[in-house]
């Protein structure tokens, strides 16, 4: 069964979604564990895909019993097993943390919530683990539509900021799809590898540098890079706190995957960094995003948005890194993706306990916090040292490469990006902290709930929370493992030094 | 510059499709009321099939259904040789099949939204909904 | 807004046209579009599947899996437009219309909970109402079961002809949707209820997934349809040809469900009593 793994990741999923909403209609009860036994499976499946590629280097697995370019095939390499490990790890623990939440806001509708739930997960272990480009569009379409489904279910402006979603996500997905077409009809091809092999007798074809640029417009649309990322704020403030601790961590990291997938395995990168010149330019957009993402996170006035920029600025980090042209800052963006999915799982977790006891997110709600959640707020504030970059958690070590991938590659903006931003969410995260320890737990607390009796957080929804923060230290103290073993070998030799 | 032009010509098909999708895009963007830019959105997704399709055409070719392919002639086909050349390339049909389930789910999903926000808003143009929330 | 909306899609077209450059003349049969992958499909299509309709071969074995996951698509719009619009049973509105056939006075009812379903002199009516056209209704009641037979022809004939699940599928929830607009919305309820189209929905994507799966646990890939030659007791090419009617049906069924679902919904705003 273990030659399997790879369709096994992705189908478990996909039939249990289906059970859960046959079931959902008969016994609202089985849906949890259902869902809770589906992304177990998944996630034993990707760690084992993990210690075999680590072995194997490539694994392929032929779809149909067609061979590619005919039919279509995975192929999983170090950075997909990585990225397969992060997601289902993520669902899983975020499944567990927010279940009592659901049972919260959504009595009714449990069954459709958790069979949107495991679809959203499906679509992106599908998008990571395939190797056919058209494949991608479809799983990637999937993951867009339940997304769209699942933040439109939160308050007040929710429905208005998804359908925003919808019309800037289309634009994206369908980017993309076009991008593939001009690729098909200069190669003939869907498969990457086989689409790899072919592009570099095209490089000088005008239809391979269009097909180039719109899949990046495509992709940057859905990853919310600036200047496309107005959607981003409000679908990820007013979405049901279930809903934004699952969105947030994983969608963007997972484009930034596609991003860096299109980057070294379709168009190799002697396409980008020789023949286009383009490199600057996204540099310099990068910090951009990276400093704009600082400012108004600054001046955000709850703590969702505040975090919503705070994501924005990540994906600057992250988009900059990849396109430094060195392998310090690959590095540093491949690292970041995972350190970056748990520290913001993190503190979206803390923001969802703290909503949920508090029924409020704005910054007046922390008062005295440190005294009636301290197991919330330690994790809040694990997350947030993780954000800042303080050693030994793992954010400082991306940083890190990032920064030495910078003064290497000579683009001392974006040096100047990092540490500035570094400093910004330092004044950010004590000003959060100062609410929670020093302000009196005062009468003006919470919205109509009694304030005395405000306790802790119930026992699944801390315990996932502080095993992410324990995660960040661990990932922080175990990145040089992480990087010879597993980010080294991605990295083509193509990329200078 | 004239080759470019002239091969701009001959290839109308295409530009047929780039016009259709600046007009869907440029709805999306410019228009005020909601469902209006879901419309736009149709149109775009729309001229992307209508690029792929006209991918797959090939001269003097018939659709792709091997011809006498059952009854009494089944047989025969399989030894005797079906030339490529004869039937157009049936792959953008088939990718533009999930395209267009795509975008009618798309579509689905899109109203039901634009539904809920009627409910909550009473109006669908996008300037009044703005000026509702800003009074809040 | 509108200046930036020109200036996006001048420059976009700009670059879209630049690219046309170097695009292969239309309908020229040596483009590599042409000539890398799709030759095989066209040749090999009907010795390796027996499927005469290449492109149903193509969709439903060749590269089924995307097809498996486009029905996961349509099947999850159906849970979305569900789970976004639908008023819990007992959240519905309790106002109800009613219209006495006798002298055509309407009245409005506000507990509705003591009347019984079918009243003697009192027909239901919704909130925007047209007289009782006898031509349409008769009409559309009766075209409604060839629609349907012509629904199953497509997707039972999709080997042979244009077709397929898609299509069949389709136009097997366009039948009920012609009856829910020539009656009303009750009536389509009526034939077929609310739990009925929900669950066929999964069935159908569980169908598909359920055939490849099958043949996972046989010991070959997943979908490779050649897995079904021993249960089957057929050769491996009859296998595939009967794996991808079996699929076929899977995915006629959930889009005939769910094309009924999204249109319940949204046309009743969630409420399932009036439509349009």
């Amino acid at each position: 069964m273990s030659q399997h793994y790879p369709a096994l990741l992705v189908v478990i999923p996909l039939l249990s979604a289906l059970l859960i909403s046959i079931v959902g209609w008969l016994n609202k009860r089985l849906c949890f564990p259902i869902a809770v036994a589906a992304l177990s499976v998944s996630t034993y499946s990707s760690v084992g895909l993990l210690l075999k590629v680590l072995d194997e280097k490539v694994i392929h697995y032929h779809l149909g019993g067609w061979a590619p370019p005919w039919g279509i095939a995975y192929r999983v390499d170090h950075l997909s097993a990585l990225v397969l490990v992060v997601v289902s790890v993520v669902a899983l623990l975020n499944l567990i943390a927010t279940q009592k939440s659901v049972e919260q806001e959504f009595p009714e509708k449990i069954g459709a919530f958790y069979t949107l739930y495991v679809l959203f997960i499906t679509g992106l272990l599908g998008i990571v683990v395939t190797g056919d480009a058209f494949n991608l569009y479809v799983l990637l379409e999937i993951t867009s539509l339940t997304g769209y489904g699942l933040i439109a279910m939160g308050e007040d402006r929710a429905p208005l900021s998804s359908l925003n979603y919808v019309y800037m996500g289309t634009i994206g997905a369908c980017f993309y799809l076009l991008g593939i077409g001009y690729l098909y009809i200069s190669t003939g091809s869907l498969n990457m590898a086989d689409i790899s092999s072919i592009l570099p007798d095209l490089y000088d074809s005008k239809v391979v540098l269009a097909a180039f640029v719109i899949c990046m417009v495509g992709v940057c649309l859905k990853m919310a890079f600036f200047p496309l990322h107005g959607w981003l704020p409000n679908a990820y403030t007013y979405a049901p706190s279930a809903v934004s601790s699952l969105v947030a961590p994983l969608m963007t990291k997972v484009m930034i995957y596609v991003m860096i997938r299109l980057m070294l395995t379709v168009f190799t990168p002697e396409f980008i960094f020789s023949k286009l010149a383009l490199s600057n330019s996204v540099v310099w957009l990068a910090v951009i995003a990276i400093s704009m993402g600082a400012v108004l996170a600054l001046g955000a006035r709850n703590m969702k948005k505040m975090l919503s920029y705070v994501i924005i600025a990540e994906v600057g980090y992250m988009v900059g890194g990849a396109w430094l042209g060195n392998r310090a800052g690959m590095t540093g963006a491949v690292l970041h993706i995972a350190n970056d999915a748990l520290m913001t799982l993190c503190v979206f977790l803390a923001v969802g306990n703290i909503v949920y006891r508090a029924k409020g997110y704005a910054f007046e709600d922390l008062k005295g916090m440190f005294r009636k959640m301290p197991y919330t707020m330690t994790g809040l504030v694990a997350g947030a040292l993780s954000i800042i970059g303080v050693p030994p958690t793992c954010g400082f070590f991306s940083k890190w490469y990032l920064i030495s991938g910078g003064i290497q590659a000579g683009q001392y903006a974006f040096v100047a990006a990092l540490v500035f931003s570094s400093l910004i969410n330092a004044v950010l995260f004590f000003r959060i902290i100062e609410i929670g320890y020093y302000e009196p737990f005062g009468a003006d607390h919470g919205h109509g709930s009694s304030p005395i009796r405000m306790a802790e957080a119930p026992l699944t929804m801390v315990v996932p929370l502080l095993i992410v923060a324990g995660g960040l230290v661990v990932m922080g103290v175990y990145t040089g493992d992480i990087v010879t073993n597993i980010i080294e070998p991605i990295i083509p030799l193509a990329i200078g030094n | 510059m004239s080759d470019l032009i002239s091969s701009i010509v001959d290839n109308y098909n295409y530009l047929i499709y780039v016009t259709l999708m600046m007009i869907g895009l440029y709805a999306m963007i410019a228009k005020k009321n909601l469902v209006k830019k879901i419309v736009g959105m149709n149109i775009f997704q729309t001229a992307i099939i209508l690029f792929y399709v006209s991918i797959g055409a090939k001269k003097d070719a018939t659709i792709p259904i091997i011809q006498h392919g059952h009854g009494q002639g089944a047989h025969e086909i399989t030894s005797s040789v079906i030339e490529a050349v004869e039937y157009i390339n049936p792959l953008p049909h088939v990718l533009m099949l999930t395209a267009i389930v795509v975008s009618v789910a798309t579509l689905g999903v899109a109203l039901a939204l634009a539904i809920k926000i009627y409910n909550q808003y009473e109006t669908l143009e996008e300037d009044e909904i703005l000026a509702q929330i800003r009074e809040k | 807004m509108r200046i930036l909306g020109i200036i996006v899609v001048i420059l976009t077209g700009a670059l879209l046209i630049y690219a046309m450059g170097d695009f292969p003349s239309w309908a020229n049969p040596v483009s590599p579009a042409h000539n890398h992958v799709s030759p095989r499909y066209i040749e090999k299509s009907m010795e390796e599947t027996s499927v005469p309709n290449i492109v149903t071969a193509v969709l439903a074995d060749y590269r089924g899996y995307d097809t498996m996951f486009e029905t996961t698509v349509i099947f999850g719009a159906g849970v979305v437009c569900f789970f976004l619009l639908r008023i819990p049973r007992k959240d519905e509105p309790t106002v109800r219309r009613y219209r006495h056939t006798l002298t055509g006075m309407t009245i409005r009812v506000k507990e509705t909970r003591k009347i019984p379903p079918v009243l003697e002199e009192f027909e239901r009516i919704d909130t925007l109402w047209a007289p009782h056209d006898l031509i349409i209704k008769t009409a559309c009641r009766i075209l409604v079961p060839f629609l349907q037979l012509f629904g199953l022809y497509v997707i039972a004939h999709g080997h042979h002809s244009p077709g397929g699940g898609f299509q069949g599928g389709v136009i097997l929830g366009a039948s009920m949707i012609l009856l829910a607009i020539s009656h009303d919305l009750r009536t389509a309820i009526g034939r077929m209820s609310e739990r009925v189209h929900a669950i066929l929905c999964p069935v159908g994507v569980f169908i598909y997934a359920g055939t490849g799966a099958l043949c996972l646990l046989l010991g070959f890939n997943f979908l490779d349809y050649g897995a079904l030659a021993g249960i089957l007791h057929v050769d491996p090419v009859t296998a595939r040809s009967h794996g991808i009617l079996i699929v076929e049906i899977g995915v006629g069924l959930a889009v005939m469900a769910t094309m009924i679902w999204i249109y319940n919904n949204i046309s009743s705003k969630g409420r399932y009593d009036e439509g349009l």
